[in-house]
């Protein structure tokens, strides 16, 4: 088997953390709201609660390094409202974990808006977003 | 009536906490023609710390002639404020007398006239003297330099910077950081970092692989009986606006958090004052001011202004000292029991008629350029045309640029990136291979030839505008826009991304661009990894000889609206 080194950042965060993240692919949805729809059931989001850090401008559209933090989250949910599939991934923590955080690099198709959507353990729902912008760049200076 | 002016200086005289700004005195001298050395350097000291800050050298290591903006936009909340104010409000906006030295130094206004009366400016030889005035009065001042120092000459490019390290290290910096130094890619830059002897930080530069810190965010000085933090934040967008092939181990970003994060840790560690010094932009800087609490002094860098007062955001003080060394800002702060209580701020300009020499910063440039001498001075053509580069739209050495593309590599539209480093000549005056690698010089100088539809080459001035006029500061990287040969169009930096070009126009024909059909587009300094073609010194000597002496109408391919 061979593993990914996105992979093995995973692992390697799972090793650290008792109950840690596990990311786990969803189906592919039609539209980013449905998709978020579908993981809160349509509930309410507060702002706050959960920090979602992305770059302003993506350096390599290919590999964007997003990050969360949710404390007190069960479940956290990222979502590339642009991508042909909004669903990234969803992380579950479990009641011996650390901390509720992680870190990942994913794919965006275009400048677009990333959502961290927190479902907390009472059940309530929490989100972040940020803009990032995927350029051709190349006139700075 | 009360002006401007005198409010400013009102508004700074009811806080208690504030010194005033030093350049009121500055204003009145020059309107006095009263201009000399002794009265330049002129501050009567205070506090117990002294800051000197220059930045964006650009390698130029000789006096220059450089062209302030006429056009240099703000958009959304950031409109018509400093340092989006140019010519003739700014002259009103800061109190100064329109052809006095001040006015030459700070605005385009009447600048050839000007040049002819004031000569040239900067020069690190004089720059050092400026310093060493400063080291007398205050002998650990600390001395701190933003970045972009080691690109933009003829002899740092033959030398891979190692004559702008040599020169700098005589003046005895405290603490750098970068931007165009990350061009002479990972292998040079980290060689050169390395032999410093003095801190090189930057807080925002992470392992691109690991998404770790990869140098020094900051260091912490005692000074004055004061712990004062300086932290470093390179340019944030260097692996979008410059080919990231070059330096693929690093990934930069403004990290605001990170930011806020380093603030804390030096606050925890003791500091009495935090100063960041940065290759933000200086829109950027104002953001993070707002937003990050904790940051007493910015000095900023990268967009190249030029400001006689701080901006105050807060109770941070946002300080901007040029480019190209044509100002040095001096920055005294008193910092007592955790905080800074007051400050004096003077922008000295180096007027290099005005101010000597150090000899030994002066022999130490000789040294350097001698191995180059005949290269340097050899004569390509004459200019019967002012040629400048700053300003949003266009700038006449662009025009230069862009003529050269399509003629000598016949092109239908010519493109020509916005930098904003690159000195002025002025009517009459000889183009030598120096003045056009001060224009040119870089480690990725190919030009291109190709063909790009009119589709494409909309959604490259779409992309390169929202990098400019994005209303969001934390959007823009900080050049100028692409300069366009060939081809005009109108542009609203209002509207959002996608639809602020229009009109564009071939203007050999007058036709209008068509989306689906094909032009020959000739450019440079691309940021794809193996672009073939010559170097754009070699295109543009071959057009100047050819022409022998360069005459350029003003361009007026460009519509603004919205500013």
């Amino acid at each position: 088997m061979t593993i990914s080194r996105r992979e093995a950042l995973l692992v390697g965060a799972g090793g650290l953390v008792a109950g840690a993240a596990v990311a786990l692919p969803l189906p592919v949805m039609a539209a980013a709201e449905d998709a978020i729809a579908a993981f809160t059931g349509g509930a309410e989001m507060a702002e706050g609660g959960i920090t979602l850090d992305a770059p302003e401008i993506a350096e390599n559209g290919n590999t964007v390094p997003v990050g969360f933090d949710a404390p007190g989250a069960v479940e956290v949910a990222i979502f590339a409202l642009g991508n042909p599939n909004p669903e990234v991934a969803v992380f579950k923590f479990g009641p011996m974990a650390g901390s509720q955080s992680a870190k990942t690099r994913i794919r965006l198709a275009k400048t677009q808006d990333v959502v961290a959507v927190a479902k907390m353990a009472d059940g309530s729902f929490a989100s972040a977003r940020r803009a990032v912008k995927v350029t051709i760049g190349g006139c700075g200076g | 009536m009360i002006s401007r002016r005198d409010f400013l200086q009102a508004a700074l005289a009811t806080s208690a906490l504030w010194g005033a700004s030093g350049f009121g005195n500055w204003a009145r001298l020059a309107a006095e023609q009263a201009l000399t050395q002794d009265k330049l350097l002129e501050f009567d000291t205070m506090g117990n710390v002294t800051l000197i800050h220059i930045t964006d050298i650009h390698a130029q290591l000789k006096p220059i002639y450089f062209r302030e903006p006429e056009i240099n936009i703000g958009v959304g909340e950031v409109r018509g404020l400093p340092p989006h104010v140019t010519g003739n409000d700014y002259l009103k906006l800061y109190g100064i007398e329109p052809g006095s030295p001040a006015a030459y130094a700070l605005t385009h206004v009447d600048f050839v006239a000007l040049a002819r009366a004031y000569g040239k400016m900067g020069g690190l030889d004089r720059v050092a003297t400026v310093i060493n005035a400063i080291r007398a009065d205050r002998p650990d001042a600390l001395l701190l330099d933003g970045g972009d120092t080691w690109q933009g000459s003829y002899t740092c490019l033959k030398t891979e910077a190692q004559d702008m390290v040599n020169v700098m290290n005589h003046l005895r910096p405290d603490a750098m950081t970068a931007h165009w130094e990350f061009t002479l890619g990972t292998e040079r830059v980290t060689e050169l970092i390395e032999s410093l002897p003095f801190a090189f930080l930057g807080a925002n530069i992470f392992d691109a692989e690991w998404d770790e810190p990869a140098f020094e965010a900051y260091k912490i000085f005692e000074r004055g009986g004061a712990k004062i933090a300086v932290i470093g934040q390179a340019f944030p967008y260097l692996p979008i606006a410059n080919p990231k092939w070059m330096f693929p181990e690093y990934s930069f970003g403004i990290r605001e958090e990170r930011m806020a994060e380093v603030v804390e840790e030096v606050r925890a560690a003791g500091a009495d004052a935090v100063i960041l010094l940065s290759h933000n932009g200086f829109d950027v800087d104002r953001k993070m001011a707002a937003r990050v609490p904790g940051i007493d002094v910015i000095l900023t860098g990268h967009t190249h202004d030029a400001l006689p007062e701080p901006v105050v955001v807060g109770k941070t003080l946002l300080i901007a000292s040029g480019s190209n060394g044509k100002f040095v800002s001096r920055l005294d702060l008193d910092v007592r029991d955790g905080e800074v209580k007051g400050y004096r701020h003077k922008l000295i300009p180096i007027f290099s008629d005005v101010i000597a020499p150090d000899p030994e910063v002066a022999a130490a440039i000789d040294a350097e350029r001698a191995p180059f001498a005949d290269d340097l001075s050899e004569v390509l053509g004459h200019t019967d045309s002012l040629l400048y580069r700053r300003g949003n739209f266009n700038g006449t050495w662009d025009d230069l640029i862009c003529n050269a593309l399509i003629e000598e590599r016949q092109a239908d539209i010519a493109l020509s990136p916005g930098f904003r480093w690159g000195p002025s000549l002025i009517p009459g005056q000889a183009i030598t291979r120096e003045d056009l690698f001060n224009c040119t010089s870089m480690t990725y100088p190919n030009a291109y030839r190709t063909e790009m539809t009119g589709e494409t080459l909309k959604v490259i001035l779409e992309d390169v505008a929202d990098n400019l006029f994005n209303p969001d500061p934390y959007y823009q990287q900080g050049g100028d826009m692409v300069r366009v040969g060939g081809m005009g169009y109108a542009i609203d930096v209002t509207r959002p991304q996608g639809s602020r070009i229009s009109d564009m126009t071939l203007l050999a024909t007058g036709e209008p661009i068509r989306p689906d059909k094909s032009y020959v587009v000739a450019g440079w300094a691309s940021v794809n990894e193996g672009t073939e073609g010559p170097p754009i010194w070699d295109v543009v000597e071959s057009h100047i000889r050819r022409v022998g002496t360069v005459r350029l109408d003003p361009n007026r391919s460009v519509k603004v609206k919205g500013a």
